[in-house]
């Protein structure tokens, strides 16, 4: 990467490396710890996880020079604090929210016409970080199909498919806000990874109750599943057109499969189903289960999203389905403590 | 398949590969390509590594395949087990078959063989020897299904060529030796993309999961201006055509679907798919590690020849692909319909010894109507 200046780690602070940057300024991670003065950088810190938990947008002073450094300390600090928490539902959520903030400056910098060097940082992490390589001509942005490919397979909206995008001479056509975020994913995993991979020891001293407050905030968020033993509507009329002993296109019976398979059921279980095929053959069934399973190969196929199945012709969706993304996630009713 | 049949099949495709190995190579990359074969009656043996020709000559000389083929992807190391390959890449491929395109007058030039019984009449729901359901259809030749897929074949070019920026010298066309058609993209561009890569990839290409707001339609207070013109590129130009038949009637035809309201138009976008999304097999597209009909080779479910089309228009598969000479054969056939090869007219036969040329002997003996007598 480039080097950046202060200003610019405001907004992108995940660019850094936590532990180097503190010891580049002179500090020490145990100072803040037992330093009075240091604590407010904590709390801080500790206040920018708890607004992320709550699903909120961490909302920087970006406009006072002298408070820059503060702004840039607090969100090191909240990635040392999270790593001592060790609770991944934080983690998630701190990650959500960070990324979520920093696209609104990447969207900013995209379009900022009067200053090329924030236009050419953005677009450098872009295609850096995430190998998302913009052409922008004025105000319009445009991606290689393959670029654009590799990212929007991230998304469950329709909207995101490249048949509802702009497509010509084999780019795909956004604007700034698509662009940015079309790598919320990325750059959420980009910040967990930075979170699991800071180097630091158990615990710190002086960071007790900050970690213990945050594992009690982290319990709230704690989901209960409860499953029903009903089966969604495309897997029930998978079985039943087997049960008929019409044909099931291969498709079809790659759903019911992988879902079986999903839900615990052994390929024993399952291949029975088959047998009322037009063209089943015992052999050939046990065979191809056992490949779903992962048995024969080096991948365990997963059950298709709900996206696929439909666009299979497999889905017969009905109001049980309540928006869930994938088969799997039928009759799943989730309570979360909090909210 | 009788052992006298397989015997005569496997010394013909041998005997034509013999005195025809300039007409089946390795492609590009041949080390890091995976190669696999079947032979009649046998199942699959693959994971195999050729370097050269030679190789493949050599292949196609000791084991007499029934089919040949190789893999659209490269790997480290291509002969290993599918875990230990180490995936490179893959070429794009595209399969349109026949079957896919649900013609009206396919049922005209099918039969059905019982799976019970083996008995051969034409199309219908029973075998009417013993009743059985179980049965295969046979698919004999058939100039407009041909030039049905050949249309296809055509408009997916399009799409590859214009939306997609892929050079038309990067695009192969291959008849597949059978019922279809087959595209290989050798671009760099694309051979990078997974598997899911590739189905989002295959959804465009078959107009599938179009909503109505990419053709400027929202839910709420649809605006007309925000409706496609006639002449834009992708989908909402091709929509537009088909939508409006004439630019002069885009004013009128929006008026009109705005007026039906979202939901009817969400189903005229699904009726529509039918009609413009591209009838490609997705299966073949997604899987990047398919072992894919080598070009050049035969397709022993018709014995003709998976060759390489340099001018679509004029391709006639039946003539072009048939590529086994005219030796005298005799053969029993049961062939309840009549088929063209090489612009000569057969059949049908009613369970009777007839003598047949080479060529019209091995499709008859590959399309499973007929045995040596």
């Amino acid at each position: 990467m480039v080097n950046l200046g202060v200003d610019e780690i405001v907004k992108y602070p995940f660019l850094t490396e936590a532990g180097q940057y503190l010891q580049d300024k002179g500090f020490t991670l145990e100072q803040f710890g037992t330093d009075s003065d240091l604590k407010k950088i904590v709390d801080s810190a500790f206040e920018r996880i708890t607004i992320a938990a709550d699903g909120k947008i961490y909302k920087s002073d970006t406009d006072t020079t002298s408070n820059l450094p503060m702004e840039v300390f607090s969100f090191l600090l909240a990635v040392i604090l999270l790593k001592l928490t060790g609770m991944n539902t934080l983690i998630r959520r701190f990650s959500l929210a960070e990324a979520r903030r920093a696209e609104h400056f990447l969207e900013k910098d995209l379009m900022d016409h009067t200053d090329q060097t924030k236009e050419q940082l953005a677009l450098k992490i872009m295609r850096d970080l995430f190998s998302l390589n913009i052409n922008k001509s004025s105000d319009d942005f445009s991606i290689p199909i393959s670029d654009y490919l590799k990212h929007s397979i991230n998304f469950h909206e329709r909207e995101w498919k490249i048949i509802n995008r702009k497509v010509s001479d084999g780019n795909v056509f956004l604007t700034s806000h698509e662009t940015v975020r079309l790598v919320r994913k990325e750059l959420d995993r980009h910040i967990t990874s930075k979170i699991n991979s800071s180097s630091i020891p158990p615990m710190l001293e002086g960071f007790e109750d900050y970690v213990d407050k945050l594992k009690s905030l982290a319990r709230k968020f704690e989901v209960h599943i409860i499953e029903s033993t009903e089966y969604p509507p495309c897997i029930k009329h998978a079985i039943e057109v087997l049960e008929k002993g019409e044909n099931l296109p291969h498709s079809g019976r790659f759903l019911l499969g992988t879902y079986l398979l999903g839900k615990g059921q052994t390929v024993e279980q399952i291949a029975p189903l088959f047998k009322n095929a037009p063209d089943y053959n015992e052999k050939v069934t046990l065979y191809q289960l056992n490949h779903l399973a992962g048995k024969s190969g080096l991948t365990k196929y997963a059950c298709p999203s709900c996206e696929k199945v439909k666009s299979q012709d497999l889905c017969f969706a009905t109001e049980e389905c309540d928006n869930i993304i994938n088969p799997t996630q039928f009759g799943r009713k989730t309570t979360v403590n909090a909210r | 398949m009788q052992d006298k049949d397989i015997k005569f099949l496997e010394e013909s495709f041998k005997q034509f590969y013999f005195e025809h190995f300039d007409l089946i190579h390795v492609p590009e990359n041949p080390n890091q390509r995976e190669f696999g074969y079947q032979k009649f009656n046998v199942g699959m043996k693959r994971h195999i590594s050729l370097k050269t020709d030679k190789d493949l000559h050599l292949l196609l000389m000791q084991n007499t395949p029934s089919d040949v083929y190789c893999s659209n992807a490269r790997y480290s190391f291509p002969n290993l087990p599918m875990s230990e390959k180490d995936w490179q890449n893959a070429d794009l491929i595209f399969d349109i078959d026949i079957k896919d395109l649900n013609l009206d007058g396919r049922n005209e030039h099918c039969c059905i063989k019982c799976s019970n019984c083996s008995e051969i009449s034409p199309l219908m729901p029973n075998c009417p020897k013993c009743e059985s359901n179980k049965f295969s259809t046979i698919a004999l030749t058939c100039k407009l299904c041909i030039k049905a897929v050949k249309e296809e074949v055509r408009k997916l070019n399009e799409i590859l060529i214009n939306d997609l920026s892929i050079d038309k010298n990067d695009v192969k066309i291959f008849f597949s030796g059978n019922e279809g058609f087959h595209l290989h993209v050798n671009s760099t561009s694309y051979q990078n993309l997974g598997s899911k890569e590739r189905a989002e990839l295959t959804d465009y290409i078959m107009f599938r999961g179009m909503i109505p707001e990419t053709l400027g339609f929202k839910k709420f207070n649809p605006e007309k201006s925000s409706f496609p013109d006639f002449d834009e590129p992708g989908w909402r130009g091709r929509v537009a055509k088909q939508l409006y038949v004439t630019k002069s009637k885009k004013s009128g035809s929006i008026k009109q679907i705005i007026s039906s309201g979202y939901t009817d138009f969400q189903q005229r976008l699904e009726k529509i798919k039918g009609q413009i999304g591209i009838k490609i097999d997705p299966n073949v597209t997604v899987d990047i590690h398919r072992i894919f009909r080598l070009p050049g080779s035969i397709n022993s479910k018709s014995g003709l020849a998976k060759v390489l089309v340099d001018d679509l228009e004029k391709f006639d598969p039946y003539t072009d692909a048939c590529l086994f000479n005219d030796e005298k054969i005799s053969l029993r056939v049961n062939c309840p319909i009549s088929f063209t090869l090489k612009n000569k007219n057969f059949g049908p036969y009613n369970n009777e010894i007839t003598t047949v040329p080479k060529f019209v002997a091995i499709y008859m003996i590959c399309k499973g109507i007929a045995s040596l007598s």
